[in-house]
């Protein structure tokens, strides 16, 4: 037992549920963050240490006698640059390379960071991936090129919208709405033959393919509440795509 | 194919953008998606698209568990970006669609063959990293 050094107990299972919040909220698989906990309970002289992780909400208890504590996470992103820093973290502190205030410094600082990328690059990138998406799906060039300005023009809207509004549905719908709209207008005018090509391109940014994948996934590992709410959430952002679409298509077709 | 290959390669790094994966693996992500998509391609046309999903996953695993040991990473930053061209994003996409067009039974099969796809992704992902484990306890 190094507690003497690490600080109190009270200060390991929150360094503990730091580093957990920050892979949470950023995209790390359930089982990595629950893994990372506890290595670095162990670390830090508790081996005995549990953890439960869903998307929402992390359990952390250092011992039988410990109450356990919890830490409710309401908003989620996908940033592998932090995962990939706590990882870091986490091996340094169980190779006994830093002391804990130093990691305690350290994932305070990767939790104040502000997005690797600035959000023109993200726009960008997405222009970038909904063309190429068109292209993967068998489009011609002359349907990527307008997919290219409806995929960067969605994916900024739904960026947009969702800071206006809040509710992630409800920015998707919109988004998808205006990629539909968009493609139509884009067709009607001779840029692009394929109004569908030119959706699925565009689309291809905001849709939750990963998460569907993470979700059969953690079914698989056995996180059962993981893996269902997971596919809520995938299920919900899907059907937001859908209806947006749809709902432009019944009107201009 | 090389048009294809390109495609797939620019859209997983752009992907890795959207996902804020480190400056320096975006070279990798954008390997590792035009490896599995090349797998896909040489497969679809034999075998089912099941099947091809499967072992195109497995080759992005197995890609992303060396690059995630010779950078020290989480295999999930180069995994993501890799199998970013065989989720099945726009099938679900589709089938949502046609749900809301009232077109059920091709929305049924639409989103049976998404889910589908998505399971033989996560099991090519197991696969690969039961595999990673065997080889590191083989050596150890």
């Amino acid at each position: 037992m190094n507690n003497a050094e690490s600080g109190t107990t009270y200060e390991i299972i929150d360094l503990c549920l730091l580093a957990g919040k920050i892979m949470l909220q950023n995209g790390a698989e359930t089982y990595r963050v629950e893994d990372t906990m506890t290595r670095m309970a162990a670390a830090l002289g508790f081996p005995g240490a549990h953890s439960y992780v869903t998307p929402t909400v992390i359990m952390f208890t250092t011992s039988r006698t410990e109450q356990p504590k919890l830490f409710r996470i309401e908003e989620r992103t996908t940033d592998l640059q932090k995962v990939a820093e706590v990882n870091d973290i986490s091996r340094c502190l169980s190779q006994r390379q830093i002391t804990s205030a130093q990691a305690r410094e350290r994932l305070a600082l990767v939790d104040d960071a502000a997005h690797a990328y600035p959000a023109w690059l993200q726009i960008m990138a997405a222009a970038l991936a909904g063309g190429c998406f068109t292209i993967i799906f068998k489009g011609s060039f002359w349907d990527a090129l307008p997919a290219l300005f409806v995929s960067g023009l969605g994916y900024a809207s739904a960026v947009y919208f969702q800071r206006l509004v809040q509710v992630k549905f409800f920015a998707e719908l919109t988004a998808s709405a205006l990629i539909g709209l968009l493609s139509f207008l884009f067709v009607q005018a001779g840029i692009g033959a394929e109004t569908d090509k030119i959706i699925i391109g565009s689309v291809m940014p905001l849709v939750p393919g990963l998460l569907i994948t993470n979700a059969v996934r953690d079914l698989m590992a056995g996180h059962l509440i993981s893996g269902l709410s997971k596919g809520a959430e995938a299920f919900l952002t899907a059907f937001a795509i859908g209806t947006g679409i749809g709902l432009v298509l019944s009107f201009v077709s | 194919m090389i048009l294809q290959l390109i495609a797939s390669f620019i859209a997983s790094a752009m992907f890795c953008i959207l996902f804020n994966t480190p400056r320096r693996t975006l070279l990798q992500c954008g390997i590792a998606g035009m490896l599995g998509w090349m797998v896909y391609l040489l497969l679809d046309p034999h075998w089912k698209s099941v099947v091809a999903t499967f072992f195109a996953t497995v080759v992005v695993g197995v890609v992303s568990q060396i690059f995630a040991r010779s950078f020290k990473m989480p295999v999930i930053i180069f995994s993501v970006g890799g199998i970013i061209p065989l989720v099945p994003g726009g099938l679900a996409y589709d089938a949502m669609r046609r749900f809301v067009e009232d077109d059920y039974t091709t929305a049924l099969q639409t989103a049976v063959q998404a889910l589908l796809l998505s399971g033989a992704i996560a099991t090519g992902l197991v696969l690969s990293e039961v595999l990673g484990q065997m080889f590191r306890r083989s050596k150890s």
